[in-house]
């Protein structure tokens, strides 16, 4: 496999540690969230993570509803959250809702960016739209076998580079590549590996204005980590963070922005994937 | 002052500030966002892809032309569509009749061993020849037809061709003021409506988006299939020789999904006229490539979740149904079973739409699902005459034909009946959640009921006019 | 000479110079991609011209003919 960081290819598919939980997420050590690009191969990956069947599609929008599941490797246990596709956290339809609203406020250890080696350039829009918003984060190249027979070739390691987060060659469809992701996620998790995200160079006159709301916005919110993000939502008169800071529940729950949406939809959710 | 105040004072000055520093940037800020993030996209995809390739190339571009040219693009999803009907009403025919042989089998070897055991005749009639009965007929309907239907679709799905059905159809629900994605959300619904009706989340415009809810209902879902199929079998396939027989059924089978669909732009267009007025709203679809579908992968997926739970639903659904039938059956009020009084006074309403009082007391009945509609009405209808041996598709025609005088008219209302009316309780029950609308939720449940007894009433004066 | 992205033909390929959209209409094509200095290319015409698939990016996205209408770009010949 082109781009595979692993000694040999063949030991790319084997995933002697990983040991599939379903649905059975209880009393998790660590909480991953997997988003991306519609249509990149992330329920592939959830599926493979936790043994569950969730329905993929070759077609953007197969996703509209988060799944969880759960598995454990390496000894500790995992939640994975698979959440609907989004090509942008700025503006959002309600099935990209669900994904902006649990990457900031889901406090996921790990945010796993799922991308599509084939159209980098797209995925990236999202990729660094993440960055702003937490260092936690491993980026899953995914498709690398598409990417191979349609003559593209991503070197991972310079993109790795130039994210300043780890950056892991896969085919999720083959289950190649997993064990390297979980060892880079256990490796970001457990503090043993800390990233430096490239923040987005913003145009002189934004930057200033963020750098007057930031000492604001750590004064209060302390525990936040995604100030330059809340800022720029701020700037650009969002009015659901507009809503959750004049009401004074960001710091609080976990989704702020949607408070009973999630509770409802749960049963149906599990039973009505089709 | 206390902290709580200094806090809200705080969350007010920055709320101002902010109010202010967006004001001065003039409303360009979310372009220069958005461009800023673009331009560092690309500066990075320049650095680290060494060969870029073309991800639009070879024979994706080939058939993607035919799949969605001016010319061939609707033929070929007919096509496709016909063929996938076709396949399964062949592929199902000689499996449904092994499996209802089986399982009729059983039920004879079970009643005689009750018999000889010395159960009362009533616990036989009840556990065999009634709830036994139905779920025989389920399962010999639905698996089969569910176990190719749902493979094929899945593949389809699987190798990237919806969303060229979604760029062909948009010019359709332009036309009638709705979305495209609606044909997305559609060919959700053909595997199960509260599905279809979660899946439009994928529409942003809220006007545009309850459309493709209240609509969904018109594309049959799994549980209307076997209905479907069978009245396409044994009724209107059933004057031609074998082979031709199941074209037959299988264009019959495209011409009430095509009037699913026609219905569906109709009322799309007289949502969009009446009760959600409003423009069309922003329309972005991606193309993928197209991708070489895991074959095996699919059909065990489709077959254990799918089939299974479909066949599931209908199981735990029947039995119940089955009970409610035989109480009907057996509590007797001046002389008559009860559920003779109930089919009696719903019988007008049913001759007016084609059909009669049980099957309109079926329909009651599977408002919980729709899987169970034949069914009920087989055992409302064996009721009677509990002991007939009713093992095939000859004898359940004999049944509906001979002794409750079905014709092809009957059969046609049944179809259309079907296809039309109410969404079923989970659908409505999902409605209810993702709208949070008590009116969308009424008028999404009773907007194609109504337009089911019209419709139906309709097709009966033509037939009656001409005949 | 800057022309509408709605008249280019299927094969021609031009550069986007402005969107005269407003609101969430202009965000979301920013949002996939369609940015001033941006390059594209029509890929296919459906019946009547409508909807219209282009490739951005390297992604292939449709949109209406009436969003094309209010892109402008300049064309590569
Ligand atoms: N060739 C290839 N196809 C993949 C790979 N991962 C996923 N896919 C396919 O890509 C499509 C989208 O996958 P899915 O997991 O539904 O994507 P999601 O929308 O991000 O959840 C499906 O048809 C998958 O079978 C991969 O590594 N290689
Ligand atoms: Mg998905």
């Amino acid at each position: 496999m082109a781009g595979c960081q692993c000694a040999q290819a063949t030991t790319c598919s084997s995933h002697g540690n990983l040991i599939r939980l379903g649905v059975n997420i209880r009393d998790f050590d660590y909480l991953i969230a997997l988003a991306g690009n519609p249509n990149t191969g992330k329920t592939t990956l959830f599926n493979a993570l936790s043994g569950l069947r969730q329905h993929t599609g070759n077609w953007p929008g197969k996703t509209v509803v988060r799944s969880e599941g759960a598995f454990r490797h390496n000894g500790y246990k995992y939640k994975v959250v698979d959440l609907p596709g989004t090509y942008s956290l700025l503006s959002t339809s309600e099935d990209e809702e669900i994904a902006r609203d649990f990457i900031l406020f889901g406090n996921p250890d790990c945010v796993v960016v799922v991308v599509d080696a084939t159209a980098l350039e797209r995925n990236l829009n999202l990729v660094l739209q993440v960055l702003e918003i937490t260092d936690r984060v491993v980026v899953a190249l995914n498709l690398m076998d598409e990417a191979e027979r349609k003559g593209m070739f991503v070197d991972a390691r310079k993109l790795a580079k130039e994210l300043g987060v780890p950056v892991v060659p896969m085919v999720a469809r083959e289950g190649k590549g997993t064990d390297h992701l979980l060892q880079t996620v256990q490796d970001l998790v457990t503090g043993n590996l800390r990233t430096q995200p490239r923040r987005i160079e913003l145009d002189p006159h934004i930057e200033e204005a963020v750098q007057q709301l930031l000492p604001h916005l750590k004064n209060l919110y302390p525990n936040l980590s995604n100030h330059r993000w809340l800022a720029m939502r701020l700037l650009e008169g969002d009015p659901s963070i507009r809503r959750a800071i004049l009401t004074d529940s960001l710091a609080q729950t976990e989704s702020p922005l949607a408070p009973q949406k999630e509770e409802d939809m749960s049963e149906l959710e599990a039973a009505l994937e089709v | 002052m206390t902290d709580a105040e200094g806090r809200k004072q705080h969350i007010q000055n920055l709320l101002q500030k902010a109010e202010r520093l967006h004001q001065n940037l003039d409303g360009s800020f979310s372009d220069r966002l958005v461009s800023s993030i673009y331009k560092e996209a690309t500066a990075i995809a320049r650095s680290s892809v060494i060969e870029s390739g073309n991800r639009r190339a070879g024979w994706d571009v080939y058939f993607d032309r035919i799949a969605t040219h001016p010319v061939t693009g609707f033929p070929l999803m007919f096509l496709i569509l016909a063929a996938i009907f076709w396949i399964t009403i062949e592929g199902a025919n000689y499996p449904s009749q092994l499996i209802a042989r089986g399982l009729f089998w059983f039920e004879g070897w079970a009643a005689g061993l009750f018999f000889q055991l010395g159960a009362p005749p009533w616990l036989t009639g009840f556990l065999w020849h009634g709830v036994w009965r139905g779920l025989a007929w389920v399962v010999s309907v639905m698996l089969p037809p569910m176990a190719i239907f749902f493979p094929l679709f899945t593949i389809l799905e699987d190798f990237g061709y919806l969303p060229r059905v979604a760029f062909n159809m948009d010019a359709l629900f332009r036309r009638v003021g709705a979305h495209g994605k609606q044909a997305l959300t559609m060919a959700m619904g053909f595997g199960c409506n509260a599905a279809g009706v979660i899946s439009t989340r994928i529409i942003d415009s809220p006007r545009e988006r309850l459309i493709a809810i209240i609509t969904n209902n018109f594309v049959p879902c799994n549980g209307r299939w076997p209905t479907l199929i069978m009245m396409a079998t044994i009724f209107i396939a059933a004057p031609f020789p074998a082979g031709v027989g199941s074209l037959v059924a299988a264009a019959s089978l495209m011409a009430v999904t095509l009037f699913g669909v026609f219905m569906t732009l109709v009322v799309s267009f007289g949502l969009s006229k009446t009760l959600l007025k409003g423009t069309p709203s922003v329309f972005t679809l991606e193309l993928p490539p197209y991708r070489k579908p895991r074959i095996l992968q699919t059909l065990y997926t489709s077959l254990i979740d799918r089939t299974i739970f479909v066949l599931w639903r209908a199981i735990i659904m029947a039995a119940p149904a089955g009970a409610v039938i035989w109480i009907l059956g057996n509590t007797h009020i001046g002389g008559l079973p009860l559920s003779n009084h109930i089919a009696n006074a719903l019988d007008p309403l049913g001759r007016l739409i084609g059909l009669d009082g049980v099957v309109l007391l079926a329909y009651i009945i599977a408002i919980p699902a729709n899987e169970i509609v034949i069914p009920t009405i087989i055992m409302a209808y064996s009721q009677a005459s509990m002991m007939i041996e009713l093992d095939s598709l000859e004898a359940l025609r004999h049944l509906l034909v001979d002794q409750h005088g079905w014709t092809i008219v009957t059969a046609i209302s049944l179809m259309l009946f079907s296809l039309l009316h109410n969404p079923c309780s989970t659908t409505i029950l999902t409605i209810w959640k993702e709208t949070r609308s008590a009116k969308w939720t009424a008028v999404a449940t009773f907007l194609p009921l109504t337009i089911a007894f019209i419709v139906n009433f309709l097709f009966v004066q033509i037939v009656l006019f001409f005949m | 000479m800057p022309i509408t992205l709605a008249e280019l033909d299927r094969g021609q390929r031009a550069h986007i110079v402005e969107l005269r959209l407003h609101g969430l209409e202009r965000r979301r094509l920013m949002d996939l991609g369609f940015t001033p200095g941006t390059e594209v290319e029509v890929a296919m015409k459906a019946a009547s011209g409508d909807p219209i698939a282009f490739v951005v990016r390297n992604t292939q996205i449709a949109l209406r003919k009436q969003q094309a209408e209010n892109i402008i770009v300049e064309p590569i010949s």
